[in-house]
């Protein structure tokens, strides 16, 4: 069943795969030897190992990912935004994360190792009260609230994502920025230890490392952008960008780097990972923008990732600015977003 | 016997992949998401195949096994199965039958360009494989099947332009196929001449 809407479908329904069907999708898995013996032409790792993976998520003898994720405590997100929830058990088995790996798949086998506590941030730069900040205490004392957001991937699929964390405008105050603080530049771990991607560049899909981005001050402090610390009433898992992340709502998710380690506000315009890698496909600025299109994909729709299985296909338009337009439109009043894309 | 044992051996192991599929996928082999891996999936199976089918004749050349060449037609028939399913996953669970975006799309993109072209190139192998065919065309058969060369190049370079980063994957599938093309270049300099 494939399907296309031109506006966003208005349920409200979330559906999330219970524990169960996973244990039994888990079991069928484990009886697949097939797959072994066509490996010769197979790209995959061979279905056993792929059910080792759901065996430390969802399985008993191995201790379980989600008993490493501690729950939240945070305010509900009480905004009539009618969007249907993109279920939790996708979210954290689709990501991008290259520094484990470039396939989808990647990330969530092999980032389970990553050590996330203790785990520091250090806000630096032009400030007036630069400071290392304890993720952990900020996780454990800050008021979080939850945001459900339109995701937008710039690979033109998109999710929809109950995320919990801060106000990043609201978090940047304490540190006193200072009138030459006219951009804000992110900075992932660099630990090829831990990364495997940072440390094979075959793995690592040749990207340069540590994974860099970038936004313009008044970005930063609309109080749409978000720290995020958790999703689904939850802190992150790490193949979310645990434990801290950034979440740019209208921009497409490249700008939403994972598991930060440096805040620095700068005057210039600070270099971004996919920008140097390819400056004519992706920008700093990178808002979705339905009317702009990559050089090797059309923009304009996007397939949405919700509930349904393989063959429920929903093609969507997208929207510009991914529908935060009221919100966000007006700080590019006058700037030509084909130019700045 | 031995080759109808190769035979079957060659039916399984490309046919076993896909039946695999139908429990992996549901089983979330290919994560929470299954379309972006599977279209991949797909076509990476559908060069390797590629490869195994330019592969045959050098291999039966080398090792004095002429017999295999029998198999070298199936090879190909399975690779044009793989890349016919490549292609359509990607027009109804990607692009979700929308043809208007799809249209545009495959004059538009230029590493669509080159995969489409490369499948037609295929369509057209297969279907002058039937053996009815094969003897009709008598001489002129050969000079279309040239034509796989030619394919051979494209799809890696569909590949090649496809990936979001990372050109060592791509470039490993190019420096096979170029090898493999270059054990015959003299066949290749009379062909298309």
């Amino acid at each position: 069943m494939t399907k296309h809407v031109s506006r966003r479908d208005s349920s409200t329904q979330l559906e999330v795969t219970p524990e169960s069907v996973f244990l039994q999708r888990r079991k069928i898995l484990q009886s697949l030897g097939l797959g072994v013996g066509a490996a010769a032409i197979s790209p995959l790792s061979s279905p056993l190992a792929q059910a080792g993976v759901f065996d430390s998520i969802f399985g008993k003898d191995q201790p379980s990912l989600l008993a490493k994720q501690k729950k939240l405590a945070y305010a509900k997100d009480a905004s009539d935004h009618g969007l249907a929830l993109t279920p939790e058990n996708k979210i954290i088995s689709h990501n991008n994360f290259y520094e484990f790996g470039t396939d989808k798949t990647d990330p969530m086998k092999n980032s389970q190792a990553l050590k996330v506590e203790p785990w520091t941030l250090s806000v630096e730069g032009e400030v007036a009260k630069p400071k290392t900040v304890d993720v952990w205490e900020l996780i454990n004392s800050a008021p979080l609230v939850e945001r459900i957001y339109r995701m937008r991937c710039v690979e033109a699929w998109s999710m929809v994502i109950p995320w919990i964390g801060i106000e990043l405008g609201q978090f940047l105050k304490q540190f006193e920025p200072t009138s030459k603080a006219k951009y804000v530049a992110f900075e992932t771990l660099y630990d090829p230890e831990q990364m495997p991607g940072q440390k094979h560049r075959f793995m690592g899909g040749g990207i340069k490392y540590p994974y860099v981005e970038g936004l313009r001050m008044d970005e930063a402090m609309n109080p749409l952008t978000l720290l995020s610390l958790g999703l689904y009433g939850k802190t992150l898992a790490p193949q979310n960008g645990a434990p801290i992340r950034l979440v740019v709502p209208w921009k497409y998710g490249f700008k939403g780097i994972k598991s930060i380690v440096k805040i620095r506000l700068v005057e210039k315009m600070p270099p971004t990972t996919w920008n140097l890698l390819a400056p004519n496909e992706y920008g700093f600025y990178a808002n979705v923008n339905p009317a702009v299109d990559h050089p090797r994909w059309s923009q304009a729709s996007e397939r949405f990732i919700g509930a349904g299985g393989v063959f429920d296909v929903t093609r969507q338009d997208t929207l510009p600015f991914n529908g935060y337009a009221e919100q966000v439109a007006g700080l590019y009043k006058g700037m030509n977003l084909r130019k700045w894309f | 016997m031995t080759l109808l044992f190769f035979r079957i051996a060659l039916h399984l192991s490309c046919a076993a992949p896909l039946i695999w599929l139908y429990w992996a996928i549901p089983a979330g082999a290919f994560g929470g998401d299954p379309v972006k891996e599977l279209i991949h999936f797909l076509g990476i199976g559908a060069i390797r195949l590629l490869i195994l089918t330019l592969a045959v004749s050098p291999f039966a050349k080398t090792f004095k096994v002429g017999q295999i060449l029998k198999l070298r037609r199936a090879l190909g028939l399975w690779c044009f199965t793989w890349a016919s399913l490549h292609f359509a996953t990607w027009l109804s669970l990607d692009l979700a039958f929308d043809w208007a975006l799809i249209g545009s799309e495959l004059v538009k993109r230029t590493y669509i360009v080159l995969g489409f072209s490369a499948w037609l190139i295929l369509l057209v192998l297969a279907v002058t494989s039937l053996p009815k065919l094969v003897r009709m065309l008598g001489r002129r058969w050969k000079k279309i099947h040239g034509w796989i060369y030619i394919a051979s190049l494209i799809v890696c370079i569909h590949f090649w332009w496809s990936v979001k980063s990372g050109w060592i994957e791509p470039l490993i599938y190019l420096l096979i196929t170029v090898a493999l093309l270059s054990y015959r270049k003299r066949k290749l300099f009379v062909a298309f001449n």
